[in-house]
C-alpha cells in the first residue's frame, strides 16, 4: 500500500442513503441514471403538456409568450440532454458489463463521477426555472443568446449546465470505450459483441468526438457574454452563422447519439422474442458504424434556408439522402430477423415492433426534408416537430421503453405485469400518433413552429386540437407504465435469471445479478453464446434471487465504494453556480470555492487507500 | 455467393433465401396489388378534398413554390411506397409468425448476403433517380432570373417583430421608398429580393409563392418569387426570433402592373398635411412625445454612397401608415374584404395598440423604450390618445 494515502478510509455502507452516494457498482449507477432520467423525462413532459394546452385552440392565453418560449426551449434541452441521453446511459451502465462478461466498468469511480456530474447539470438546468429559464431555443441561435438580446441568467444557466453535462458525458463515453475494448470476457471478440454493446461503443465514440465541438461553441458564447468578446457579434465582424455550423456539427451526430442505443436495444429484443439470431449481424453492425460516420457529413441540412448557396445545399442534400440507405438496411434486417421466427408479443417486443413502425415514418419524413427544395417549405414548420417526434419519441423513447421492460427482471429481480404493459403500449402507440401525426399536416399548411399563439381562420385548429388531445392519451399511457414499474418492483413475482430464454450473457446469471456479476468469468465461443450454450448442453437452472452464496465469492475482489466522485461533482455544481452568479458579494468567490472543493475531491480520489478486503484472513 | 466470414455456409444461405422468397411467392401477389391500389386511391381521394389554407404549401400560386411542391410529390410518392411495403411486411410477419408453441425453435438463419445486397442497392438507385429533379429545382429556386434583378429588386429587412420593405425610387436612383409589413408586387413578374436583418435571424416566407430564406444579419441572402394571380398572400417569420416571433407576419399583395405603379408613386409622395385641429394637435404630440425619434414620416431613405442600404430608424416608417391594410406586422386588420381601408377599424386598432402595446405584441421595443410607457408620469392622457389616433389616421 502506498504511503501517500490520506486518512479517510473507503466507505463501507452496505445499505442506506450513503451506500447509494458512495456506490461505484455499475448496476446501482445504472439504476440511479435510469430513475433520474425518467424523472427528468416527466418534467420535460409537463413542459410539453403546457405548450399543447396553450396551442389547443387559437389565441389562447394559458401561458404568456415569455413563458411559452421558455417552455419549448427547456422541453427540447431536457428531453435531449437530461432524459433520452441518460436513459441510454442507464442501459449502458447496467447492461454492458453483464453483456461482455465483466465484473464492472473499467473505471468504476469515474462512472460514479459521471452520474453525479450529470445530476448536477440536470439540477442546474431545471432549477433555472426559478428566476426565468433560457428562452433562446434548445439550439440557442446567435444573436438571440447575446447579452444585449438576453441579459437574464437563463442563458447562463443553459450554457454552464450543458458544459457540466458535457463533462459527465465525456467521462462516461471514455469509460465505456475502454470497458468495451478491454474488459470483454475471453473469446468475446468484437464481432461476437451483442448488438447493444456494439451500438453503445459507436455512440461513445460519437460522444467523444461531438461534445468538444459544442464545448468550444459554448466557451465562445460564454466569452461573448461575460468578457465582451465578438465571436457572434456581427457589428464587430463576428458571424452568427458560425454558431449554427458549430452547433449542428455537434447537433447532428447528437441525433445519432440518441438513436443508435435505441437501435441497439431493438437488435437485442427482436432476436430474443423471435427465437432467431439477428439477421445479418455484421451488416447491422456495419450499418451502425456507417451511420455514425456519415452523421458527420450532413449537419448543414439543418441550415438549408440559411443561405449557404445551391452548391452547398446540393452536397448536403445528397449526403443526407444517402444516410437513409444504412438506416434502411437496419430496418430491413430487423424485418429479416422476425421473418420466419416464433414471435412472442409481450410488452418489450410490442414496443420494439412499435419502434420499427414509427421510426420508419420518421425516417421517411426525414428524407422529405433532406431534400433542400422541399425543405424550404418545411423548415421551421410543424412538419419538423412531427418528424423529430417520430424519430425521438416513436424511435428513441419506444426503444427505451422496450429496454425498460426487457431488462426489468434483470435489474429489479421481479417480473412486471404483462397485461398492464400491453395496455400502456397501446395507449402510448395511439397517443403518439394522435399527437404527432396531425403535425405533419398543420406544418404543410404553413404553421411555423415555436409560435406561442396563432390566429383563427388559418385552418390550424383541428390539427392542434387533436395534438393536444393525444397528449392526454400519452399521459395515461405513461401513468400505466409508472404504476406497472413501481408496483411490480415492490410486489412483483421474483424473476428467474433467464425469463425470456435470452441469447446474451446477462441472462446467464441471477436476477438481480450479485454484486460481482459472474461467479466465474464466462468463456465465449460465438455470437449469442448463452443461447448456444443452452442449446448444446443441459444447464442447471439459474438461481432465483440475489447472490449464489458460492464459496468462491471470497476470491472476487471488487472495486470499493468512494466518497470522492460525489465530492468532485458537488464542487463542480458550486463552481457552476459561482460562474452564473459571479458578482454575488465577493466577485467569483463561489466559483473559486467550488473549484477548490473539486480539487480536494480529485486529489483525495487519486490518493484514496484501498481497504483490505479480508483483514481477518491476511489474504 | 459472397461470404463475409460470418460463419454461415453457402448451403444455409441458399435455404434461407428460398424460404424468404418463397413466402413472397405464396402470398397472393394480386391481392397485395389490389389492396395497394385501393389504398393509393384512398390517399388520392383524401388529397383531392384536402382544403386550401392561407399558408398552405399544397396550393401554390407562383413558379418557385410550384416547383418545390412538385419535388415534394416525388419524394412523398417514393416515401409512401417504401412505407406501405415495409409496414405491410411488418404487420404480415407479426401475424404470420406469431408464436404458436413454446417448444418450436425456428430455423436459425444468420443472414443472407444476396438479399441484403439487394435492399442496399435498390434504395441507392431510387435515390439517384430522385436526385435529378431535386438538384434541378434547387438551382432553379436559388438562381434569381436576370430580368428580375434588372426590373424589380426589393430589400426586405427583418426587425423584432416586423418587416421593413424598400423599393427603388422611380424618381431618384439614389434613394429608396420605405414601407412596412406589406409588399406590393406586380403580378406575373419575377421579383428579386435581398434579405437583411436589423437584429436577430428572421426568415422570409410566403408559402404560396416560395419556400423560405432566412434573413441573417450581414449575410447578403437573396431570393426570388413571382405571383401568378392578383391577390393577398400570407407571409410569416419562420425563424424563432424572440418573444413575439408568433406575431411577426406580413402580406404580399400582388396587383396589376398599372395598379402597382400607382401604388408606388403614392408611397413615394410626401406624407399629407392636415387641416383638422385634432389631427394637428396629434402631429405636434407626435414630435413632442418623442415618437418621431423612432418613426420616420419621410417616405424615402437615401442609399449609402456605395449603393448599399442605409440603416433606418428603430420603428416602422409611418409616412403612409393609413394606406396599409394591416397594423403591427399583420396582426390587426384595417381593411374591408375588398382591400379598401376602413377608418373605424383603423382607429380602433391604433387606439388599442397605443393604450397597451404589450398586450398585443409582448416584448415590443416601443413599450420598453418610449417614455410614455416607461415613465408613469408621462402616460398618454385620453386627449393625447385621441389626438394621436386622429393624426395617424390621416396618414393615407
Amino acid at each position: 500500500m502506498s504511503t501517500l494515502t490520506i486518512g479517510i478510509p473507503r466507505p463501507t455502507h452496505p445499505t442506506g442513503l450513503w451506500s447509494w452516494i458512495t456506490t461505484i457498482d455499475h448496476k446501482r449507477i445504472g439504476i440511479l441514471y435510469g430513475v433520474t432520467a425518467f424523472i427528468m423525462f416527466i418534467t420535460g413532459g409537463i413542459e410539453a403538456t403546457l405548450m399543447r394546452l396553450q396551442l389547443a385552440g387559437p389565441e389562447q392565453d394559458i401561458v404568456s409568450a415569455a413563458v411559452y418560449n421558455q417552455l419549448f426551449t427547456m422541453h427540447g434541452t431536457t428531453m435531449i440532454f437530461v432524459a433520452i441521453m441518460p436513459l441510454g446511459a442507464a442501459f449502458f451502465n447496467f447492461v454492458i458489463p453483464l453483456q461482455i462478461g465483466a465484473r464492472d466498468v473499467a473505471f468504476p469511480r469515474l462512472n460514479a463521477f459521471s452520474y453525479w456530474t450529470f445530476l448536477a447539470g440536470a439540477l442546474m438546468l431545471k432549477l433555472s426555472w426559478i428566476g426565468g429559464a433560457t428562452d433562446a431555443g434548445w439550439f440557442g441561435y446567435a444573436p438571440l443568446t447575446s447579452i444585449d438580446q438576453n441579459p437574464g441568467t437563463g442563458i447562463d444557466f443553459w450554457i454552464i449546465s450543458l458544459q457540466i453535462l458535457g463533462i459527465a458525458s465525456l467521462a462516461a463515453a471514455f469509460n465505456f470505450i475502454v470497458t468495451i475494448i478491454n474488459m470483454r470476457a475471453p473469446g468475446m471478440t468484437m464481432m461476437r459483441l451483442p448488438l447493444f454493446t456494439w451500438m453503445t461503443f459507436v455512440t461513445a465514440i460519437l460522444l467523444v468526438l461531438a461534445f468538444p465541438v459544442i464545448t468550444v461553441a459554448l466557451i465562445e458564447l460564454t466569452f461573448d457574454r461575460y468578457f465582451a468578446m465578438n465571436f457572434f457579434n456581427v457589428a464587430q465582424g463576428g458571424s452568427v452563422v458560425l454558431w449554427q455550423h458549430l452547433f449542428w456539427v455537434f447537433g447532428h451526430p447528437e441525433v445519432y447519439i440518441l438513436i443508435l442505443p435505441a437501435m441497439g436495444i431493438i437488435s437485442e429484443v427482436l432476436p430474443t422474442f423471435s427465437k432467431k439470431p439477428l439477421f445479418g449481424y455484421s451488416t447491422v453492425v456495419l450499418a451502425g458504424v456507417i451511420i455514425a460516420f456519415m452523421g458527420w457529413m450532413v449537419w448543414s441540412h439543418h441550415m438549408f434556408t440559411v443561405g449557404l448557396g445551391p452548391a452547398a445545399n446540393s452536397v448536403f442534400t445528397i449526403t443526407t439522402m444517402l444516410i437513409a440507405v444504412p438506416t434502411g438496411i437496419k430496418v430491413f434486417n430487423w424485418l429479416g430477423t422476425i421473418w420466419g421466427g416464433s414471435i412472442k408479443l409481450n410488452t418489450p417486443m410490442l414496443f420494439s415492433l412499435g419502434f420499427i413502425a414509427m421510426f420508419l415514418l420518421g425516417g421517411v419524413s426525414g428524407v422529405m426534408h433532406a431534400v433542400s427544395p422541399s425543405d424550404a417549405q418545411q423548415q421551421d414548420t410543424y412538419f419538423i416537430p412531427a418528424h423529430i417526434h417520430y424519430v425521438l419519441f416513436g424511435g428513441a423513447i419506444m426503444a427505451l421503453l422496450s429496454g425498460i421492460f426487457y431488462w426489468f427482471p434483470k435489474y429489479s429481480g421481479k417480473m412486471f405485469d404483462d397485461r398492464l404493459g400491453k395496455l400502456s403500449f397501446w395507449l402510448i402507440m395511439a397517443g403518439q400518433n394522435i399527437t404527432f401525426f396531425p403535425m405533419h399536416f398543420v406544418g404543410l399548411d404553413g404553421m411555423p413552429r415555436r409560435i406561442y399563439t396563432y390566429s383563427s381562420g388559418m385552418g390550424w385548429e383541428l390539427a392542434n386540437g387533436l395534438s393536444t388531445l393525444g397528449v392526454f392519451v400519452l399521459i395515461l399511457g405513461f401513468l400505466v407504465v409508472i404504476h406497472n414499474i413501481t408496483r411490480s418492483w415492490l410486489k412483483g413475482e421474483p424473476a428467474p435469471g433467464d425469463p425470456w430464454d435470452g441469447r446474451t450473457l446477462e441472462w446467464s446469471i441471477a436476477s438481480p445479478p450479485p454484486e460481482y456479476n459472474f461467479d466465474t468469468i464466462p468463456t465465449v465461443r460465438s455470437v449469442d453464446d448463452w443461447w448456444h450454450t443452452k442449446q448444446s448442453t443441459a444447464q442447471d437452472p439459474v438461481p432465483v434471487g440475489g447472490g449464489s452464496g458460492d464459496d468462491e465469492e471470497h476470491d472476487i475482489h471488487l472495486p470499493q465504494p468512494s466518497y470522492w466522485p460525489f465530492v468532485v461533482s458537488v464542487g463542480i455544481l458550486i463552481a457552476a453556480y459561482g460562474v452564473v452568479f459571479n458578482d454575488l458579494i465577493v466577485p467569483w468567490a463561489l466559483a473559486i470555492l467550488g473549484t477548490f472543493i473539486g480539487f480536494i475531491g480529485v486529489y483525495s480520489w487519486s490518493l484514496e487507500p484501498v481497504n483490505d478486503p479480508d483483514p481477518d484472513t491476511n489474504h | 455467393m459472397i461470404d463475409l466470414g460470418i460463419g454461415v455456409s453457402t448451403k444455409l444461405e441458399t435455404e434461407s433465401i428460398n424460404q424468404i422468397y418463397g413466402t413472397f411467392m405464396t402470398f397472393d401477389r394480386l391481392k397485395i396489388f389490389g389492396r395497394l391500389s385501393g389504398l393509393s386511391l384512398l390517399v388520392l381521394a383524401t388529397l383531392a378534398c384536402y382544403p386550401d389554407q392561407n399558408m398552405s404549401t399544397f396550393f401554390t400560386d407562383g413558379p418557385v413554390a410550384k416547383r418545390q411542391l412538385d419535388v415534394f410529390w416525388w419524394i412523398l410518392a417514393g416515401g409512401m411506397i417504401v412505407t406501405v411495403l415495409v409496414e405491410a411486411a411488418l404487420i404480415y410477419a407479426i401475424f404470420k409468425y406469431r408464436r404458436k408453441s413454446e417448444d418450436y425453435i425456428p430455423y436459425q438463419t444468420h443472414g443472407n448476403n444476396k438479399l441484403e445486397l439487394t435492399w442496399t442497392i435498390i434504395p441507392v438507385i431510387l435515390l439517384a433517380i430522385l436526385m435529378v429533379p431535386i438538384i434541378q429545382t434547387l438551382f432553379y429556386s436559388a438562381n434569381t432570373p436576370d430580368h428580375a434583378k434588372a426590373e424589380y429588386t426589393l430589400d426586405a429587412i427583418g426587425h423584432q417583430w416586423w418587416f421593413e420593405f424598400r423599393y427603388p425610387n422611380p424618381a431618384d436612383p439614389g434613394s429608396q421608398i420605405v414601407t412596412a409589413n406589406e409588399v406590393y408586387i406586380p403580378v406575373n413578374e419575377p421579383i428579386a429580393i435581398r434579405l437583411e436583418s436589423e437584429d436577430v435571424i428572421h426568415s422570409f416566407w410566403v408559402p404560396k409563392l416560395a419556400g423560405k430564406v432566412d434573413m441573417v444579419p450581414s449575410n447578403g441572402n437573396t431570393m426570388w418569387f413571382q405571383a401568378d394571380k392578383v391577390g393577398e398572400y400570407f407571409g410569416q417569420c419562420a425563424e424563432y426570433c424572440g418573444s413575439s416571433h408568433a406575431n411577426m407576419k406580413f402580406k404580399v399583395i400582388a396587383v396589376e402592373k398599372a395598379d402597382f405603379d400607382a401604388w408606388l408613386s403614392h408611397q413615394a409622395s410626401k406624407a399629407v398635411e392636415h387641416t383638422d385641429p385634432l389631427a394637428k394637435t396629434g402631429a405636434a404630440l407626435f414630435k413632442d412625445l418623442g415618437c418621431s425619434g423612432c418613426h420616420s414620416l419621410k417616405p424615402e431613405i437615401n442609399l449609402k454612397s456605395d449603393g448599399s442600404i442605409a440603416k433606418g430608424r428603430v420603428g416602422p416608417n409611418l409616412a403612409h401608415l393609413a394606406s396599409r391594410r394591416h397594423l403591427l406586422a399583420g396582426m390587426l386588420e384595417n381593411s374591408n374584404s375588398d382591400g379598401s381601408i376602413n377608418n373605424a377599424y383603423l382607429q380602433d386598432n391604433l387606439r388599442n395598440w397605443l393604450q397597451d402595446p404589450d398586450k398585443i405584441k409582448p416584448g415590443n421595443i416601443m413599450s420598453s423604450r418610449a417614455q410614455i410607457y416607461t415613465d408613469p408620469n408621462k402616460s398618454l392622457t385620453e386627449e393625447q390618445l385621441s389626438a394621436l389616433v386622429s393624426y395617424l389616421t390621416t396618414l393615407k
